[in-house]
């Protein structure tokens, strides 16, 4: 039997679009969902208050503190380490054996499990560099996690640069580096900054590298080398081990706000670039 | 040469080796992995490694088959619901849908991917495990379970990289097929999609490597028995979640057990990655 094509479009059209509709609505599930349960455990008191109890009671302080300082190391080390294979890529060489050796590393980083970044950060920095379970080895971790990200988005950035404005610069009688750190890197901060901001969603968000490499520790951390607990890693154990199902949904729901931000964020910035250049 | 130029020179060199890095960080992955997982695997032979059924690390037996099988059964899943639902979206996106209705539906499946896997676990844990105890009997943590929840969490990349490889094709494919008669469906069926094809089964196999990967969402919601399951209603282990949950106290040659599970999965991953690489290339090159 032949089915008329319009008739079949007509079918067609209303199966994708509930398929998408499906998405959609799982995506909004979520996010209500945890939102309404998350949401009256939050206050003052449990963002400032450390916890007490394993987590049964009191806030998410330390936590919080965790997750912003092993994020904001990863970014100490990530963001020169990709911003500068960037620009290497872009400016510094033409596409050849090197830049493709480069972009597979990349490439093939940026598939790796998280689990086995752990594993890798577990042999070499927790037991043989005795750095311990420690902010020092989670961040580097993470950076090496998130490197790839950094590398492809800023690579775009630099790479939607208009070529007038390099050659106005060496006009000048600029130096290359003068061009790449005056004009380049100015015009493609918003791109590069997009990469960033990604990265810090994807580092606030992992688990499984950050718990074998950080540890669990829920104390401040004091130096670089305490134990510390990101907000990922105390939500998993309080869900898991079923401490406090009241504080499980309050950390998702600050985890959720977090991810939500970021990504208005991400997405401001990115619209801002693109209407530059196009 | 003067100043100017020298330092140009040195800047240069330094690029390089910082834009190395990415490679050696790769390498310097492998070796570690390699170096603490290997020996194990031949000191009890590969054949036993990899075909054995039995998971008893107290006991010196490092069976992984179970946990092969359980990576296969739950990635196998997740393609099912993941496949159509991402391949869905990306058509409605790119050829079904307004401007103004993909300025709207694209931010949110952006967002999808910026969920922490934590949460899709414990949502798993919170409704959709019930459910299935409830409907379909068994313990409700199963290949079912953690196939649904990988297939949700897979859906941004294969979305993202399907979108992508539709969007590249040139206009007068579309423009060829609309005004030969067709409709806008058999223009999708008959002349993108198979335009499109090696940037779709690049998503499928990054999607493919997503959901072998994942570990903290599968544990909270597979049941991690270490047995092969015999329906999609048995618990099941994944390579990654054996990792995950015998990490925190494992020594000796149980750790190196973990790491070989690590070269395992790193194998896996590593030839899959290659595969959508060469076949994501070869879309770019019948482009020119």
């Amino acid at each position: 039997m032949r089915i008329n094509p319009r008739t079949e479009q007509k079918i067609v059209r209303v199966v994708l679009w509930a398929l998408t509709g499906i998405t959609v609505a799982i995506l909004f599930f979520i996010i209500a969902f945890i939102l309404r349960k998350g949401v009256p455990a939050l206050g003052w008191d449990f963002l400032t208050k450390n916890p007490v109890d394993m987590g049964k009671g009191g806030g998410i302080f330390s936590t919080v503190v965790g997750t912003i300082v092993l994020t904001a190391g990863a970014l100490v080390i990530a963001i020169p380490l990709g911003v500068g294979t960037a620009i290497y890529l872009t400016e510094y060489t033409w596409e050849g054996p090197v830049t493709r050796v480069i972009r597979f590393g990349a490439e093939c980083l940026a598939g790796i499990p998280s689990i086995i970044f752990g594993l890798f950060g577990f042999i070499l920095f927790v037991t043989k560099l005795k750095f311990g379970w420690s902010i020092l080895s989670g961040s580097l971790t993470l950076a090496f996690m998130v490197l790839p990200t950094i590398i492809r988005t800023s690579e775009e950035a630099i790479k939607s640069v208009p070529l007038v404005y390099r050659t106005v610069s060496f006009s000048l009688g600029s130096t290359k580096w003068q061009t790449v750190t005056r004009v380049v890197l100015p015009s493609a901060l918003p791109g590069v900054v997009t990469g960033v901001i990604l990265s810090v969603g994807r580092s606030i968000g992992e688990t499984a590298a950050v718990i074998f490499t950080a540890g669990s520790a829920l104390r401040l951390p004091t130096s670089l080398f305490s134990s510390s607990r990101t907000m990922s890693v105390h939500f998993y154990i309080l869900a898991r081990e079923g401490i406090s199902m009241p504080n499980a949904y309050g950390t998702a729901a600050v985890l959720i706000i977090a991810i939500l931000g970021i990504n208005l964020l991400t997405y401001y910035l990115m619209n801002r670039f693109i209407k530059k250049y196009s | 040469m003067n100043r100017l130029e020298r330092n140009d020179r040195l800047v240069r060199l330094a690029l390089l080796i910082v834009a190395l890095s990415a490679i050696s960080i790769l390498l310097v992955i492998t070796i570690f992995i390699f170096e603490q997982g290997t020996p194990i695997m031949f000191k009890y032979g590969l054949k036993s490694f990899l075909a054995g059924r039995e998971w008893y690390p107290s006991e010196k037996l490092f069976g992984l088959w179970p946990m092969i099988v359980g990576s296969l059964y739950v990635t196998l899943g997740a393609m099912g619901l993941g496949v159509p639902f991402g391949l869905a979206c990306a058509i409605v996106l790119t050829e079904f849908s307004s401007k103004r209705v993909r300025s709207v539906i694209k931010p949110v499946i952006e967002l999808l991917a910026g969920i922490p896997s934590v949460v899709y676990g414990f949502m798993g844990v919170i409704i959709l495990v019930p459910f299935i105890r409830e409907t379909l009997g068994g313990p409700g943590l199963s290949v079912l379970a953690a196939s649904i929840i990988l297939g949700i969490m897979i859906l941004p990349t294969i979305i993202s990289i399907s979108v992508d490889s539709l969007q590249a094709i040139p206009p007068s494919y579309r423009e060829g097929s609309i005004a030969l008669g067709a409709t806008k469906w058999q223009t999708v069926k008959m002349v993108l999609l198979p335009a499109a094809r090696s940037g779709i089964i690049a998503s499928i196999i990054l999607g493919m490597g997503r959901a072998i990967g994942e570990t903290m969402a599968v544990i909270m919601i597979a049941g991690n028995a270490a047995s092969v399951p015999h329906s999609i209603l048995d618990p099941v282990r994944t390579l990654t979640s054996n990792i995950a949950l015998e990490m925190g106290y494992a020594a000796g040659e149980h750790r190196q057990a973990l790491f070989a599970t690590g070269v395992i999965l790193f194998i896996i991953i590593m030839i899959l990655n290659t595969v959508a690489n060469v076949t994501a290339s070869r879309m770019k090159g019948t482009k020119r």
